[in-house]
């Protein structure tokens, strides 16, 4: 699953750079929070020990080998912001000093296997095991099932990058420039692999060492360990949330501000057609494949008069300026959620209010 | 080979070790790398590999292919080493992948067998995949190879990169090695211990009892980490060691890199 370079283009790998910056930043952020001196050798050696495991060449059902990725017990064990930052760290090793996996693709592998692998990772062991004591047999099988997933869910990620590069990047002749198989071949390929050997390695590994820790040593189960050094620092060595708020604020009013952007776009996003866009669309493609009417299909058309927008193209009727019209739409979009939340938020107060009462 | 796991893994641990110092003796070599500063290296070669993965030309890929060889034979990188390690993996992996390509890539038929047919479009993917792969990991691997892992952390840290990444990036490094030490001495004592083969169900939890233990040593050892560093005064500050300094070849050893790297992607866009 460790992408090497040459595999997707640089427009994709710096997409899922940002991607995985992104990740990188939310992860680093929240174990700031926690305690700093303390996260920088957990991490790092949490990072070694995913290095090593990745390396386990473990036996399967069927006579085969497989190696696990590491990523399910990272999260158990770290959560999940300290699984992104451990494995992140793990895989940048391996590419930059053992030349495993590409360094132009390092964060298309940092999304799909430490970030989304670490978050599915995270979240299905937690459904499964929610209310589960630290030795109840149902822990085990929660870590072999998100192992499962996790893996896959990363996998499916690769593929899916995979897939759109024939799509997106060819030549003139049609010749594929990087990856060159379709999201059908690229998909089942990767796949296969993973759904059999791969992921019954993480599940493996990640069941046999809950299994194991079980045992051993059950308080690495009981909570999170970046979790458990939240309680050690002071309420007021937290960051002061006002200035997180305002800086979110200050990010919202950018994006709003940068939303007349869209217009720069040429033509339609794909699948957001209005049924006289398809028609249009369909008539210019109707000389090269026969078989295309140029008009909409009957139930789009019956179906499109069923709701109409007060803000139709996001352009209030009576704005002439399109640009004024993207930023009127975008205040009002986020004027409307900013009142939905607030409702939510003082029903949901009432009621703990009520709760506590009781 | 499920039967022999132990053996592989003590074998995978081994390469590792090997490897990392084989990569050390060829850092300290009086090569053309060597003697730039490692920040012109990591950039220089950074760009060459952005350029190989810019390019839309076979021909343009095959040269800079080329740059990549008179690179490793000026650094005194073995041209075996080379094709043991890099270009014979990636000619086996990239090629299994690539090899479909030719005949289901849709396009201008060359020949055909059977029911198989060799497309004009189908081998050109499949050559400029194998090509952009083994030219970018061969800069790759020169990188690694050329350059002592605490100068590529130092010129990670030159080109902005965050102290605590670094720092993490530094100490994960050094923990590699003592938990791979760690775990090649625990499966070499089960193995001594051993006689015949183990059903794989045993060896499934055998290994994930290995794992379980090497869980708790770095659970561990964090701790005495922390302490350690509490005891030296580390307050959460990150400090990097930074002796590095640019002399009149390093830039101009710069710029031909950039020159080259913007030319490359220019003439194959």
């Amino acid at each position: 699953m460790h992408i090497p370079d040459g595999y997707l283009s640089p427009s994709t790998c710096a997409v899922l750079y940002a991607g995985a910056a992104a990740g990188w930043y939310v992860a680093l952020r929240r174990l700031k929070r926690v305690l700093l001196t303390r996260v920088i050798p957990l991490i790092s050696v949490f990072a070694a020990f995913s290095f090593v495991v990745m390396m386990f060449n473990l036996p399967l059902p069927g006579g085969t080998t497989g190696h696990a990725l590491g990523v399910t017990i990272a999260a158990i064990v770290l959560g999940p912001s300290g699984a992104i930052l451990a494995l992140s760290i793990a895989l940048a090793i391996q590419a930059l000093f053992f030349g495993d996996g590409g360094i132009s693709t390092l964060g298309a592998n940092c999304f799909n296997m430490a970030i989304v692998g670490s978050l599915v990772a995270y979240g299905a062991y937690r459904l499964m095991s929610a209310r589960a004591a630290v030795g109840d047999r149902r822990r085990i099988i929660a870590a072999g099932i998100a192992g499962y997933v996790a893996v896959n869910a990363a996998a499916l990620c690769a593929a899916m990058e995979f897939g759109i590069q024939p799509m997106l990047f060819h030549d003139a002749s049609g010749t594929p420039l990087y990856a060159p198989y379709r999201l059908g071949v690229a998909i089942p390929a990767m796949m296969i692999g993973h759904l059999t050997f791969a992921g019954m390695a993480e599940a493996v590994i990640s069941a046999g060492i809950v299994a194991y820790l079980q045992v051993a040593d059950p308080a690495l189960l009981s909570r999170s360990l970046t979790l458990s050094y939240t309680s050690l620092v002071g309420a007021a060595k937290l960051r002061p949330v006002a200035s997180s708020t305002r800086r979110l604020w200050i990010a919202v009013a950018m994006l709003m501000l940068l939303t007349p952007l869209g217009i720069l776009a040429a033509g339609t996003a794909w699948g957001e057609w209005s049924p006289a866009e398809l028609a249009r669309g369909a008539s210019s493609r109707a000389a090269a494949v026969r078989s295309l009417r140029p008009e909409a299909p009957s139930g789009m058309q019956r179906l499109s008069h069923l709701w109409t927008a007060p803000f139709p193209a996001y352009a209030p009727a009576f704005v002439r300026s399109r640009g004024f019209g993207y930023l009127l739409s975008a205040m009002f979009g986020v004027g409307l959620l900013l009142c939905l939340s607030l409702a939510a938020q003082r029903v949901l107060e009432r009621q703990r209010r009520r709760r506590a009462a009781a | 080979m499920s039967g022999r796991f132990l053996e592989s893994t003590a074998m995978g641990f081994a390469r590792a070790i090997t490897r990392a110092m084989e990569s050390e003796r060829i850092a300290r070599q009086r090569g053309l790398l060597q003697r730039l500063d490692p920040r012109v290296r990591v950039v220089g070669l950074l760009s060459l590999i952005l350029a190989a993965t810019l390019t839309r030309k076979i021909g343009v890929v095959a040269a800079l292919f080329g740059v990549a060889v008179l690179l490793a034979i000026l650094s005194r990188v073995s041209l075996l080493l080379l094709l043991r390690r890099v270009w014979l993996v990636v000619l086996a992996f990239t090629g299994v992948i690539a090899l479909p390509a030719i005949f289901i890539t849709p396009g201008t038929v060359m020949a055909r067998t059977g029911a198989l047919q060799v497309t004009e479009q189908g081998l050109r993917t499949a050559t400029l995949l194998v090509l952009r792969v083994e030219t970018a990991v061969s800069l790759c691997s020169l990188l690694v190879l050329c350059t002592p892992w605490a100068m590529v952390l130092q010129s990670l840290r030159a080109l902005r990169l965050p102290r605590e990444a670094v720092a993490m990036l530094a100490m994960t490094y050094r923990y590699v090695f003592l938990l791979v030490e760690t775990a090649s001495q625990m499966f070499e004592s089960r193995r001594s211990r051993r006689v015949g083969i183990l059903p794989g169900a045993e060896q499934r939890r055998m290994a994930a009892r290995t794992a379980g233990v090497l869980l708790s040593k770095t659970v561990e050892t964090s701790n005495e980490v922390y302490l350690a560093m509490q005891s030296r005064g580390f307050r959460g500050e990150v400090e990097t060691l930074s002796s590095l300094h640019m002399t009149m070849w390093d830039y101009i050893g710069l710029l031909l890199f950039l020159l080259a790297g913007a030319f490359a992607a220019w003439i194959g866009r």
